[in-house]
């Protein structure tokens, strides 16, 4: 995935060092490979690559990691019935995706 | 207990183009409950899955001469990647569906090959407190299955890592094309309606000339920031969509110029040149939510400032183009 890389420093991921007991779980589900375990520790070796999937943070024993949490779709669409329904004042509506 | 074939069938295939182009995209279900594949017996693997068609025949057609347990869960027709994101493929869900099937009763190990895309939606931890089943996080592709297996369910960096090639996005397009059908059909209809208006109030012979030539133009940029943005994505300079988006949109706008400044005058042309330009960049835009490596937070972020210039540069340009032919 290399040559596909998104806006720089615009993820939100954050990493407990002191909470990890380098279990190695997030290494293992990132899609984006953003995680390696050095020393029994885990170290966020890519941060731009994060899509704000979540599965680390799932997945984290120890609730180590932070992502986002407003994972609904990640599509523009939802983020468009987002911002609609704030002006509308009404449930968003679904993204079809 | 149902036996699935790993060879696909000829209306297997038809079903696939039918999803894949939108047709039938929400009724493509398979029923939730546990399968077999070959021969399994107690000490088989079980692998878990969603209840989409198409990912449950992808998955089947790698299986051809081993003998495994397929548990499929109910994502109510979507596949593993969207239910773990919208959390209809959860911990809860798959604990469910093994209790359901009695898989206690069926198998002698405690293990589940969960696929890793779904990894957002499950904890594999709390998995085993649930229903007394570890997950095992298998590979990312369907294709890597067998490998995996027959490695000692271990995958490499390879098989853990999410790929968009040329085909994957090629993919998509059908489903782009025809979630646009409806709006698009809408917009070009009312734009030929009110290219007949001029000072002279109506006339037809404008609705062929600028109705005509405002048609191709957007046919033209809808082809560009829906069907060429998804295609050339890793080629196009620039990593915000909406950027990407119009940077195609100001191709078609230079060719707009080049071709139909003799024809409609310049006022016209550039509202047409601006409406090329917004509708490029913000289908551009709406790609984000088909590719797998966009943030929430970063498509947020671009579509603040895309949105707005989208938004300005479409009004104007239709302003624009109705007031040609007042102007020239
Ligand atoms: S949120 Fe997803 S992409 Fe980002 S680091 Fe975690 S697993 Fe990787
Ligand atoms: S999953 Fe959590 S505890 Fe395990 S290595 Fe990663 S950060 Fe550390």
């Amino acid at each position: 995935m290399q040559e596909f890389r998104y806006i720089e420093g615009a993820a939100i991921l954050k990493l407990d060092k002191t909470a990890c007991i380098g279990c190695g779980m997030c290494e293992i589900v990132c899609p984006h490979r953003v995680f390696k375990c050095i020393e029994n520790k885990a170290t966020i070796v890519d941060y731009d690559a994060c899509m704000e999937c979540g599965a680390c943070a799932r997945n984290c024993p120890t609730g180590a990691i932070f992502v986002n949490p407003d994972n609904g779709c990640g599509c523009a669409r939802y983020i468009l019935n987002s911002w609609l329904a704030k002006v509308t004042g009404k449930k968003p509506a679904e993204c079809g995706c | 207990m149902p036996q699935v074939d790993t060879i696909l069938s000829r209306s297997d295939h038809i079903g696939t183009i039918g999803a894949r182009s939108g047709i039938q995209r929400d009724t493509y279900s398979i029923t939730p409950g546990l399968y077999c594949v070959g021969r399994p017996t107690g000490d088989s693997p079980v692998l878990v899955t969603a209840n989409y068609k198409l990912t449950f025949d992808a998955l089947r057609s790698e299986l051809g001469g081993v003998d495994v347990w397929i548990l499929v869960v109910d994502t109510r027709g979507i596949n593993v990647w969207c239910a773990a994101g919208k959390g209809t493929f959860s911990t809860e869900e798959i604990a469910y569906q093994v209790r359901r099937a009695g898989l206690m009763e069926v198998v002698n190990h405690r293990e589940l090959i969960l696929p890793q895309c779904g990894a957002p939606g499950v904890s594999a931890l709390n998995l085993k407190t649930a229903c007394g089943f570890k997950g095992t996080f298998g590979p990312i592709r369907a294709t890597d299955i067998k490998c995996f297996l027959a490695s000692g369910k271990t995958a490499d960096e390879i098989m853990r890592s999410v790929t968009f090639n040329l085909l994957e996005r090629a993919a998509l397009i059908p489903l782009e094309i025809f979630l646009l059908l409806k709006p698009f059909a809408l917009t070009l209809v009312c734009l030929v309606l009110f290219s007949g208006f001029g000072p002279d109030i109506y006339s037809l012979d404008r609705v062929l000339l600028r109705g005509g030539s405002i048609a191709l133009v957007t046919i033209m940029s809808v082809l560009a920031g829906a069907v060429l943005v998804a295609l050339l994505l890793p080629w196009i300079p620039g990593r915000q969509f909406w950027l990407k988006g119009l940077l195609l949109g100001i191709l078609v706008a230079v060719f707009t110029v080049l071709r139909f400044l003799p024809f409609v005058g310049w006022t016209a042309v550039i509202g047409m040149a601006l409406w090329a330009m917004s509708v490029s960049s913000f289908l551009a835009m709406n790609f984000t939510g088909s590719t797998p490596y966009t943030s929430l937070s970063g498509v947020e972020m671009e579509m603040r400032k895309g949105l707005a210039i989208q938004i300005v540069s479409a009004l104007l340009g239709l302003f624009c183009w109705l007031a040609g032919p007042f102007f020239l």
